[in-house]
């Protein structure tokens, strides 16, 4: 095996540091004077020695072999990778709000909780919910939390056979997976020829035990879901409740809000249209905001501003309890409230508009070269199929590994499940037009090459630091974790 | 115009005449009329940058921070030495500005950081395996309980009330989907009750969760409780911090079988309760039923090493409604810190720094008594200690706030027998001065002679 890059374990050497603490100023006493020797470590853990300089070069290399959003146009369908503005990193980092323990008197932490007041009452005009927990740590944080709202809403109700969660054949793997854990059944919804929620179909998985319907709106095809207001009228009739992910909420800031379509509840994740950076996988944020009715079932504590002050309010009888230690991801939030303070109502107006346009643009520039599944507007988002590419032997991977030659972040692939060889592009809105046509063009050429050249696509990536790697070995012999030879 | 936003008026049209459309409100045709929102936004007008800056600067110069204050607070939160190299790492946009690891051949450097990162908490925590992170303790320590609740097909979780509070509020949150049973242990001198965790084990019975060191600062007796928890199938979860098993014996070395907690004690800003960073460790007989990513090693067509996602069977985007857990983003960018932080303080830093905690509190706790200020648990602590104080711990505490110091955790707030006691904490950050200087004004206010309000009374650190 090649080692190209060292583990920090290799570079390691008996003896070398990186650490300065400070000075011992107490007695130095033995530990095994006041611990039992059976609960003394014996062996130290293996953690590397190294100098400072040595574990920057670590690091710095690392992230050499690591593409970001500021390395590079990153068009991750329904992950919304827009620009990371940097004043929010910097307002995070305030001593005010990075150094502040969250069991301090609320006395002593006026200003995080008004931040916190006031960032709930800018989410719930957004949208137009009645009240906003923050405390979910990230998107399927919420989808749960919003679940067990609602399961708690009908057990209040002594309604105790509420058992389903309707999710249409489009939605995040994380929906039916948040329904499990929050203890329904998920039950699939087909989607119609148009891309959009079969209504007969919805009409026919609709009983006195569904406990909810949930929904992204525009959905993961990037696509409104024009016949929204029914689709909820069904779901209400029937006494359930409409779920609103919010992971597509990018579409529709200033345009349409799930509190007016209809949606009982909604999770947003900060981490996307609120520019929270996505950190590799993490750290989000995942606040959920109600209607009236389901109000007092939300998490405790909820910051509330009483006379000039603010509070955390633990008194909520029939709260589903807390989904989280403390009150969020409190540094998350914080970048989201700088963001949305950047761009007041005008800017998160723009926001949608060049969000959509951008993926229209690309919509149609790429028809001619690509199948385009749904002929019609999309909103920030929409899908191509790699079918009439796959007949000449080059699938969808290819394509996505083809790109990363040319220094793009290939789109989401082989989602949503319902279109074949599917390609999920999502632009935003902080990309210029220069970088679209660029990529555009990339596109084409690839898709040349299919025609032309198949090879040179189906072996991609050829300038990537490894090539594809042997993921079934990495499955079938796990190695998790590095072990001294 | 706005900064973040490229889109000219001549793009404008350029792109509008390429779609077909006239105006972009054409493209939001297909909202219904009844739906639609029109109009903007009734939130604040946008500011500038810098009078943003100052804006915010001010509401942060609100909060009381632990930089300029002398915090005896901890209760799962701790004020920890930050190695300044952390912050630099973390700042690398090409780390945070990434998305999850989707694509590996550009995402190889976040892919072995997080797997250098599983590494270190299988090497603190003395398990096989560890994945990529979970949220924080609290919730990790849940999903622990699923699990075995899962694995055993038992409904009957037993907690032991030294773990976290809010950690068994999450615990409680979740066993409420699942229909779990959840069931309290007792405490007998600041540990949990031995006799009666025995009383409660049964067949019916998928875990014990205890916390070590636990909530009180204690040393769980793990080797005693761990044959009790083992009785039947049940399985052993311990909640841990990390940076104590530096110097403590390893919940793996007691038999263990899942490990969880937050690593907030390597290199994670206290920011408020959040984000942390969760880990989750176990053996390699529940590997495939684990929650969260999990990062592998492999080779590519060229036989160089590299690595992947994997064992991405048990997750939601592949299994849907038949994943092990609902989690998806996690707390990556906090496994970078944490592991930059671990390697910073590498195999001695670890250790001395978690043994000046024990030393530290060791000194706190011979001034405190020295000082007629009694201590409650007399059992072998890490770096917490429990207090009495005779008096409302909250009016104490106002009157430490006016000499800067921001005194220790009311326990009366989690449990009504424990008014007038104090949890403190003491790290490697609190000076032989800060803890002299604390006892003194403590020792004052408990005796009634400092209750007085000195307001712009100062003391020196």
């Amino acid at each position: 095996m090649l080692k190209d890059q060292p583990l920090v374990f290799e570079m390691s050497k008996e003896g070398r540091i990186a650490y300065s603490l400070p000075v011992m100023d107490v007695e130095d006493i033995n530990i095994e004077d006041v611990i039992p020797a059976t609960y003394i470590r014996k062996e130290k853990a293996n953690l590397p020695e190294v100098s400072e300089l040595d574990l920057m070069r670590h690091y710095t290399a690392l992230s050499k072999r690591n593409h970001g959003l500021d390395s590079g146009f990153y068009p991750l369908g329904s992950c919304t990778m827009k620009y990371n503005p940097k004043i929010n990193e910097a307002v995070a980092r305030f001593p005010g709000f990075a150094h502040i323990h969250p069991l301090q008197d609320t006395y002593t932490v006026q200003g995080a909780l008004e931040l916190m007041h006031e960032l709930q009452q800018e989410l719930k005009e957004i949208t137009g919910m009645d009240e906003v927990t923050l405390q979910p740590a990230a998107g399927a944080h919420g989808e749960w939390t919003g679940l067990m709202i609602i399961r708690a809403y009908h057990e209040s109700r002594g309604d105790f056979n509420r058992t389903k969660v309707i999710v249409p054949d489009s939605a995040h793997g994380t929906n039916p997976a948040s329904a499990t854990v929050a203890g329904f059944e998920t039950i699939t919804v087909k989607s119609n020829e148009k891309g959009l929620v079969d209504l007969d179909d919805l009409r026919r998985v609709v009983d006195e035990n569904v406990a909810a319907l949930m929904l992204t709106n525009p959905n993961t095809l990037g696509l409104f879901e024009e016949d929204i207001y029914e689709i909820s009228e069904i779901i209400h009739a029937a006494g359930g409740k409409v779920y609103y992910d919010g992971a597509n909420l990018n579409a529709v800031l200033s345009k349409a809000r799930p509190g007016d379509m209809g949606f009982d509840v909604v999770h947003l994740n900060l981490h996307k249209t609120f520019t929270g950076p996505h950190g590799g996988g993490g750290p989000g944020s995942g606040p959920v905001g109600v209607k009236a009715d389901l109000i007092p079932y939300l998490p405790a504590p909820i910051v509330e501003k009483v006379g000039d002050e603010y509070v955390l309010n633990s008194d909520r009888p029939e709260t589903i309890g807390r989904v989280k230690p403390f009150y969020g991801n409190f540094g998350i939030n914080v970048r989201a409230y700088t963001y949305i303070r950047s761009m007041g109502p005008e800017g998160l107006k723009q926001v949608t508009e060049d969000a959509v346009l951008n993926a229209n643009y690309m919509m149609r520039r790429l028809e001619p070269h690509f199948d385009l599944p749904f002929d019609r507007h999309c909103k920030h988002e929409f899908v191509l199929s790699g079918k009439r590419q796959k007949k000449l032997g080059v699938r969808t991977l290819d394509i996505a590994k083809r790109l990363l030659d040319f220094g793009y972040h290939p789109p989401t692939i082989y989602f949503p499940l319902n279109v074949e060889e599917c390609i999920m592009i999502e632009p935003t809105e902080t990309e210029s037009k220069e970088t679209l046509d660029s990529f555009i063009d990339t596109m084409i050429a690839i898709a040349k090459e299919a025609e032309e050249n198949p090879e040179i696509v189906q072996e991609a990536p050829h300038t990537t630091v490894v090539s594809r790697l042997d993921e079934t070995l990495a499955a079938r012999k796990p190695v998790l974790r590095y072990q001294k030879a | 115009m706005h900064r973040y936003l490229p889109m000219t008026e001549q793009d404008r049209q350029e792109m509008l005449k390429a779609v077909g459309v006239s105006s972009v409100d054409e493209l939001f045709s297909d909202i219904p009329e009844n739906v639609r929102f029109n109009g903007l936004l009734n939130i604040k007008k946008a500011k500038s940058e810098s009078d943003l800056l100052q804006e915010l600067s001010g509401l942060a110069n609100k909060n009381a921070n632990l930089r300029e204050y002398v915090s005896f607070l901890g209760a799962g939160v701790y004020d920890h030495y930050l190695p300044t190299v952390v912050d630099h790492v973390i700042s690398r946009s090409e780390f945070y500005t990434a998305y999850t690891p989707y694509q590996p051949e550009i995402s190889q450097g976040e892919l072995q950081a997080i797997f250098e990162f599983q590494t270190m908490i299988c090497e603190l925590t003395g398990m096989d395996v560890a994945n990529s992170s979970m949220y924080d303790g609290g919730t990790s320590l849940a999903e622990a309980t699923t699990l075995a609740a899962g694995h055993t097909g038992k409904k009957r979780i037993l907690v032991s009330k030294a773990v976290h509070p809010q950690s068994r509020e999450v615990i409680l949150s979740y066993a409420k989907g699942q229909h779990l049973e959840v069931v309290e242990i007792g405490l007998k001198d600041g540990k949990t009750d031995i006799e009666e965790l025995k009383n409660e084990m049964n067949d019916t019975v998928a875990c014990v969760v205890v916390q070590y060191p636990n909530f009180y600062g204690q040393i769980e007796a793990l080797d005693e409780i761990e044959p009790i928890a083992h009785t039947g199938k049940s399985l052993f979860v311990v909640s841990s911090n990390p940076l104590a098993l530096a110097a403590l014996t390893p919940p793996g070395e007691f038999g263990a079988d899942i490990v969880a907690g937050d690593a907030q004690t390597f290199g994670i800003p206290t920011q408020f309760g959040g984000p942390h960073c969760g880990y989750f460790a176990t053996t390699t007989k529940l590997m495939r039923k684990m929650p969260g990513r999990l990062v592998g090693q492999t080779v590519d067509g060229e036989g160089r090493r590299g690595f992947v996602l994997t064992l991405q069977a048990r997750e939601q985007h592949i299994r849907r409604d038949k994943a092990t857990s609902n989690i998806c983003s996690n707390q990556a960018l906090n496994a970078l810190a944490a592991s930059v932080a671990m390697t910073a303080l590498g195999k001695y830093g670890a250790v001395e720094m978690a043994t000046q905690n024990i030393q530290r509190t060791q000194y706190m706790k011979k001034k405190l008594t020295q000082s007629g200020i009694s201590v409650v648990f007399d059992g072998a602590a890490f770096n917490e200690l429990v207090i009495d104080v005779k008096q409302n711990v909250s009016e104490i505490n106002k009157e430490l706030f006016t000499k800067k110091i921001i005194g220790g955790y009311d326990l009366a707030k989690v449990e009504p027998a424990m008014e007038n006691h104090m949890l403190i904490a003491v790290t490697e950050l609190r000076s032989k001065q800060h803890i002299d200087t604390f006892v003194e004004e403590l020792a004052l206010l408990v005796d009634g002679k400092g209750m007085q309000h000195a307001e712009g009374s100062t003391v020196s650190f």
